[in-house]
């Protein structure tokens, strides 16, 4: 329990083993935890800006919605307008053509019935014809009678 | 230990002595084998024990620490940088509780005082016996493995603290604004020889106290594990009173030795706060 030399070793020592702590193991370790509590700050500032941003896109998104809506609603009116003049449309022309085919198939009736008053009238004249000829007891001269046959196939 | 072979002033006398090299009284160089020839060799001796173990221990911390240092990432910690920044981060903190000026020296010192100091103070909870018994069997006469129950030791750091509060005292407020610390107050500079005893005793009593505190506390910690070491090196032989000895010795060990564990710690916080205190007030302009 002398107080020798050692007293001065261990101040010697003393002293280089702080100057190798703060040279060696103060100093990086110090400079990573700053690092690293910037990093986390860095974090946190780029968290809140995100925030923000994403309400930005939110309210963006919600307007884009809205509007999608309204665009959405005009055309399903402009649809169904067209599609009520298409029908329209359609009507008129069914009518027309209905109106066409109705004239048509009257002209052809009108046709057909004056044929058949043609023929039978004709068919009337020979019958009549025969009926005389047989009242008649004879042949009637077609030729010579043909006149009076004429006025009478006319007022049949 | 055996009581044959030693008595209790012997086997005390065995583990309060250091294992001192210096000038032998023949002339020649070498270790002394008896505690009167280690006091003979006067002041150029060198305690082997206690600086080997202080540097031994002192190298293993800043190993540590500079293999974190090396590899320390920014990112996610490992366990063990986490541990050291853990260490100085408190250190950090506690320098900035009691430090109030710019100094990036004396972080860097409160960090290499602490776990210094309480590496030292931790030899202390190792079996008593064990390393000298296994040195001593290699021809090492003495080894006393706790470096802070060398006043050196406490000493040697005390002594760097006090040059570093001289240092910074007289860079911080120049030699004139120093000396005039010491000797104008508190009572002017008609009463400057009185001013002088009580600045003077002041400032001495710093490096002394700090170095006393640590010595004393570890020495007498040291004395009572060794007191607690004498009950069982009494058996003599199976009896009652052999057995509760030896009994009582491991309690007392255990128990001693838990307590213990908070006079290491505290001890070199101590050390370390009150070094920071008084830098502190070395940068400091008294009024």
């Amino acid at each position: 329990m002398n107080i020798n030399a050692t007293l001065l070793a261990q101040t010697i020592m003393f002293a280089l083993f702080v100057w190798f702590s703060m040279k060696f193991v103060w100093t990086p370790i110090v400079a990573a935890l700053d690092a690293r509590k910037k990093q986390i700050a860095d974090g946190l500032a780029d968290a809140e800006r995100a925030k923000l941003d994403l309400e930005l896109a939110a309210k963006r998104s919600a307007e884009i919605l809205r509007e999608a809506k309204a665009k959405a609603g005009d055309i399903i009116a402009n649809g169904e307008k067209r599609g009520s003049e298409i029908v329209e449309e359609a009507k008129n022309q069914a009518k027309v053509e209905g109106d066409r085919i109705v004239a048509g198939a009257k002209a052809e009736i009108d046709q057909e019935v004056f044929r058949a008053k043609e023929q039978l009238r004709t068919q009337v004249s020979s019958i009549a014809l025969a009926g005389a000829s047989k009242i008649l007891g004879r042949e009637i001269d077609a030729k010579a009678h043909n006149d009076l046959l004429d006025k009478l196939v006319a007022e049949i | 230990m055996s009581s044959e072979a030693h008595t209790s002033a012997e086997y005390i006398h065995h583990h309060l002595q250091n294992l001192t090299y210096g000038q032998l009284a023949d002339g020649t160089w070498g270790v002394a084998h008896t505690s009167e020839e280690a006091k003979a060799m006067g002041f150029w001796a060198l305690n082997l024990d206690t600086f080997i173990v202080s540097f031994l221990l002192g190298a293993i911390f800043l190993l540590v620490f500079r293999s974190v240092a090396k590899s320390v990432v920014a990112g996610t910690p490992g366990g063990l940088q986490n541990f050291c920044e853990w260490a100085i981060e408190f250190i950090d903190s506690s320098v900035r509780g009691s430090f109030t000026s710019k100094n990036n020296m004396v972080a860097p010192l409160a960090l290499t005082i602490f776990f210094w100091v309480f590496s030292m103070n931790l030899m202390d909870l190792l079996p008593i016996d064990y390393i000298p018994l296994l040195l001593g069997s290699f021809g090492v006469p003495f080894f006393k493995v706790v470096p802070s129950t060398d006043p050196n030791a406490t000493f040697g750091m005390a002594i760097g603290v006090f040059l570093l509060v001289l240092y910074y005292s007289v860079k911080m407020k120049g030699l004139g604004g120093f000396v005039g610390e010491l000797t104008l107050q508190p009572f002017g500079k008609w009463g400057m020889p009185v001013n002088f005893l009580l600045e003077g005793v002041n400032l001495i009593a710093k490096p002394i106290s700090l170095a006393l505190r640590l010595f004393g506390n570890m020495y007498a910690g040291e004395m009572i594990f060794i007191l607690i070491a004498l009950m069982g090196g009494a058996w003599a032989g199976f009896s009652a009173t052999n057995v509760t000895l030896f009994g009582s010795q491991i309690l007392l060990s255990l128990g001693w030795g838990i307590f213990h564990i908070l006079i290491v710690t505290l001890q070199a916080f101590i050390f370390m706060t009150l070094t920071v205190v008084y830098l502190d007030m070395a940068h400091q302009e008294h009024h």
